[in-house]
């Protein structure tokens, strides 16, 4: 590991406690610029209490998360506040139970997304106001992006459409398009594959290799979904009641005994982490 | 299918008979203590008075009412069901209602533009009118707290004070005019919205709800007891009117007036038409403003902040800024038509701003639509011409009014426009590709 | 040391009463999540029918104080109670399910008409009615400055008491309280599993204005004058009570309305009358400020 290149996030003994429950125990974990970091455990291990640690959403009892941003510097996301890891840190997530703006349209999600950009362009609306091209310019670009990632994510034909008109799927899709458009280093994934068909999760699949591999961009993914996990991760790391009790390769993860032990645990442990093998 | 929802809808006369029956009974139990009891004061004791005729005759209309409202309801319902299922495939709602709509929204514009000159010598129209629209121009206002940014607030009518008092202070006090008085109230009152977006940041809708109102009887109170600023229960007397560029409205005298400078005849009708042209220019500001808010990142946080704060921090966006702003752009609008209120009226007391008037302004924007510009304009029209046209029976007014809202909430909870016109549109931008 | 015992007495007084009409808008918020603008009303409704009542009962020749005063309560309590139920069922109920702020609007207008609807059908202006309860005991006198507890003010204090107590019962205890308690977590769920949520929904509505009425009558015997408006202010006040103890705990109105009470008293009394209003809303926003659910309230963790 000595030769390994500094990690894009580091997360130090981290710890977030409600009350007498321990959600998150001592955790520590590495996430490497440019790759997929799979986030596994069963319900309840603390998985989405870990991204609203990392994002601000929640302040951890102890421990700290340090990101390396290559312009600014190192940072340290658990002393911002949620707006701000967005927009400073640029680690920007999604939502387990989809978060949209469901009366506006796809496209204005997208744009909104890009509020901060936009904003600054329009010099405190000023310059939006009387429509001076400064600010036009930023508009078109902004249409523009959001309008490249409707594309690539096959969600043009939706773009003028109310979002929470649309079928789950879509949404999810949305959801990520909306994240792809704060230009993140790091995005976490909440569950992407949720209430996905074959067909929608094979494409997740192909979205995220691209995403990590072409551009650039580190993700943390947290899923269910076996297919999705073992199929992207470059690294996996499990969680059981808050602590971290195996972290490797996905070959390495579908072969630890003690995740087959503690986290699955059952007969038909082999089936959920090998699905090749399932058909 | 629709045979068999229409079997449905058939109810037997005997079951209509007991429905109709059982909603006599209710109206017996609400009259008896309300219309067939009355007290009467008497040499300083009470009487009881009784009105059994009267009561008689609200069971009767009560019941007769429910039978022919429930067959009317029946029979609606039944040909709408049928008549929606078959245009259910043609329909595209969304692109078919927008242009009617801007139609609409010029054929408004128009009449309001020739209204004074077609009623010049009609005094009552044009002030009505002047009325509709300083709460077309408020409801335009709190439509940017409520409507876009999904703030609820119920003390909005604080705002309106601020600014009809800061005008009044200032004119009467410091000689200053309208005008002058006009940016300085608009500030006053947005930072009146900050101070009251502040501690609020945190609260939810519901919380958020009684704190706007306690803080518009906060404002109310202080008008009443801070003798020296407001003038207390009087209120401020004789501010000063509106000049035409500085040219008053006034009988012809040593200085240069309205009348005289284009060499008309004074007529007293000159400046009621003159504060309609006023308030109208001002509400067309504020429509123009506000549109034009809307399709900006700032309108656009508004929105999404309305339909999800956590979504919003998690893409970056100053949940605290966005809400204050929203506060302080709305107050400010209503702190400009507090300014025309103050001068219109030339006189103002806290009587003008109960929670009442709050409640008839939130009233606007929930009818009309939330969010919906045009909405705004259809839903005071409603309330404001609801009660004059009750005039003649001018007990019955609010008695009116109150119905008013009810039925109209229950017809159409949406609002009377729940459209929603999007910001921006791919299709418009890069053309029909389709 | 005299003028404020006098002070929290009165205050303790007034408390009870908001308390009481609180419990109605926390009982509905609870419920049907929406504020009952119109629960202020039904309260006033309530004292103008305790007012025709007591004059009735003069008219009959009824002077026992414990008879007529039963009589009142359960003639207010009742009609009151069909008060609330017609509010709910047809203002509320057709907007079940819609947009938050419609209910919203819908019940100001609700307000508005069944105020107007007592000043035309009662008249506009105050009604005063014979003294019903009085006298009173004089607690101490601290240089010529006399405490005194009246009699009424005692009636107001057991009476609230005996409800609190009759109220805890029913809502932990019975199988409407049940089914109250868990329409108010999951309407669907409760649906679910056979319970008639609509006429849960109704009960809870007549519950409260059963508890507004109490009040109506009590704040009739307490100050002996009503009129069309006093339903606003009580409203108000009550609302901001329930809101400050944390909307949607049953202890928590109480307590709240009781807080209020108290503050409006010793404000008025060793500040200026004039701006105890202010005061009390001050401290709703102050109290709010760091306890965004009330004092009482679950504490809603942001659910992300």
């Amino acid at each position: 590991m000595s030769a390994a290149p500094q990690p894009l996030l580091s997360v130090e003994r981290l710890t977030m406690r409600f009350g007498g429950l321990m959600a998150i125990d001592d955790l520590s974990l590495d996430v490497a610029a440019r790759q997929i970091t799979g986030v596994i455990g069963p319900n309840g291990a603390g998985k989405t209490t870990f991204f609203n640690c990392l994002t601000g959403f929640y302040k951890p009892t102890l421990g700290s998360v340090r990101l390396n941003h290559p312009q600014r510097g190192p940072m340290r996301l658990e002393e911002l506040a949620s707006h701000q890891v967005a927009r400073t840190a640029r680690v920007v997530r999604t939502f387990q139970n989809i978060r949209l703006f469901p009366k506006m349209t796809v496209l204005e999600n997208l744009i909104v997304a890009q509020h901060n950009a936009l904003q600054h362009a329009s010099r405190f609306s000023l310059a939006g106001l009387f429509g001076l091209p400064g600010y036009r310019r930023a508009e078109t670009a902004a249409t523009e992006k959001a309008v490249g990632w409707l594309q690539r994510l096959n969600l043009i034909d939706k773009a003028d459409t109310a979002a929470g008109e649309l079928p789950y799927g879509m949404q999810r899709r949305i959801e990520i398009a909306r994240a792809l458009c704060v230009d993140p280093l790091l995005l976490c994934l909440d569950e992407p594959a949720a209430g996905l068909n074959p067909r929608e999760s094979a494409e997740l699949n192909e979205l995220l290799k691209h995403l990590a591999r072409d551009e650039g961009i580190a993700i943390l993914l947290i899923e269910h979904d076996m297919s999705v996990v073992m199929n992207v991760s470059d690294h996996i790391c499990v969680l059981n009641y808050g602590r971290k009790i195996a972290e490797g390769t996905p070959a390495a993860i579908q072969r630890d005994p003690n995740v087959i032990k503690a986290y699955l645990g059952e007969e038909d442990a082999d089936e959920e982490l090998h699905p090749e093998a399932v058909q | 299918m629709s045979a068999l929802v229409l079997a449905h809808h058939r109810i037997s006369p005997t079951e209509r008979l007991k429905d109709a029956a059982a909603v006599a009974f209710i109206a017996l139990l609400l009259g008896i203590p309300m219309i067939g009891l009355t007290t009467i004061d008497q040499g300083g004791a009470l009487r009881i008075a009784t009105r059994w005729p009267a009561l008689l005759a609200f069971i009767a209309a009560c019941f007769v009412g429910r039978l022919l409202l429930r067959y009317g309801f029946d029979q609606l319902r039944a040909r709408k069901l049928a008549r929606e299922q078959a245009a259910a495939a043609v329909r595209d709602r969304n692109l078919a209602a927008s242009p009617l709509l801007t139609w609409v929204g010029w054929g408004a514009l128009g009449v309001s533009l020739a209204l004074p000159i077609v009623f010049t010598d009609n005094r009552y129209v044009v002030d009505t009118a002047t009325t509709v629209l300083i709460y077309v121009m408020l409801g335009w206002g709190l439509n940017v707290v409520v409507g876009l940014a999904g703030l609820l607030d119920l003390g909005y009518v604080a705002f309106y004070a601020v600014g009809a008092y800061t005008y009044g202070v200032l004119a009467t006090q410091l000689g200053w005019t309208f005008w002058q008085a006009l940016p300085v109230a608009g500030a006053m009152a947005a930072s009146f919205g900050i101070i009251l977006g502040w501690p609020t940041l945190r609260l939810r809708g519901d919380y958020l709800a009684i704190v706007t109102l306690g803080f518009g009887e906060i404002i109310r109170v202080i008008l009443v007891n801070w003798t020296e600023l407001s003038g207390g229960p009087n209120g401020i007397t004789s501010i000063p009117r509106p000049s035409f560029f500085g040219l008053p409205f006034k009988p012809p005298g040593d200085d240069p007036t309205f009348a005289s400078f284009f060499g008309l005849e004074y007529s007293p009708s000159h400046r009621i038409v003159f504060l309609y042209y006023l308030i109208l220019a001002l509400a067309l500001l504020t429509n123009l403003f506000v549109s034009r808010m809307r399709k900006l990142p700032i309108g656009r946080a508004w929105e999404a902040m309305r339909e999800d704060e956590i979504a919003c921090k998690a893409m970056g966006i100053n949940a605290r800024n966005v809400k204050l702003s929203a506060f302080a752009i709305g107050a400010m609008l209503g702190g400009f038509a507090g300014v025309f209120f103050a001068a219109r009226q030339g006189f103002i007391s806290p009587e003008s701003f109960t929670f009442n008037e709050s409640a008839i302004i939130l009233a606007i924007v929930v009818l009309g639509g939330m969010g919906s510009q045009l909405g705004v304009v259809l839903a005071s029209l409603v309330l404001v011409l609801l009660p004059e046209l009750g005039r003649d029976f001018a007990e019955y007014r609010m008695l009116l009014f109150g119905t008013a809202m009810i039925l109209i909430m229950i017809w159409k909870p949406g609002g009377i426009l729940a459209h929603r016109e999007p910001t921006l549109r791919y299709l418009a931008t890069t053309g029909d590709k389709r | 040391m005299a003028l404020a015992l006098q002070q929290l007495i009165n205050g303790l007084t007034l408390g009870a009463v908001y308390g009481l009409i609180a419990i109605g808008y926390t009982m509905v918020y609870g419920i049907i999540g929406m504020i009952n603008f119109a629960h202020g009303d039904i309260y006033m409704v309530s004292a103008f029918i305790a007012v025709t009542v007591f004059t009735l009962l003069a008219t009959f020749g009824i002077s026992s104080i414990p008879l007529s005063l039963l009589l009142v309560l359960l003639v207010a309590v009742l009609f009151t109670s069909v008060y609330g139920w017609t509010v709910e069922r047809t203002a509320y109920r057709p907007l079940r399910g819609s947009t938050r702020l419609a209910p919203l609007i819908s019940a100001i207008g609700m307000s508005i008409f069944l105020q107007n609807m007592v000043q035309l059908t009662q008249g506009a202006r105050v009604k005063p009615i014979a003294p019903v309860l009085v006298g009173g005991i004089d607690l101490l006198t601290v240089d010529g400055f006399t405490v005194r507890l009246a009699y009424s003010q005692i009636l107001i204090v057991l009476v609230t008491i005996a409800l609190m107590a009759g109220f805890t019962w029913l809502i932990t205890r019975t199988s409407f309280g049940r089914q109250q308690r868990s329409c108010e977590q999951d309407r669907t769920m409760t649906a679910l599993l056979g319970i008639n949520v609509d006429r849960t929904i109704s009960l809870t509505f007549m519950l409260g204005a059963a508890l507004a009425a109490v009040a109506g009558v009590m704040v009739t015997v307490y100050y002996g004058v009503v009129d069309f408006f006093i339903g606003f202010v009580a409203g108000i006040k009550a609302f901001t009570a329930a809101v400050l103890g944390g909307i949607g705990s049953l202890p928590g109105a109480m307590l709240g309305g009781l807080l209020i009470g108290l503050i409006e008293a010793f404000w008025a009394a060793y500040l200026s009358a004039e701006y105890k209003d202010v005061a009390t809303f001050s401290i709703l926003i102050l109290v709010l400020m760091f306890r965004p659910s009330g004092l009482l309230g679950r504490p809603e963790v942001e659910k992300v």
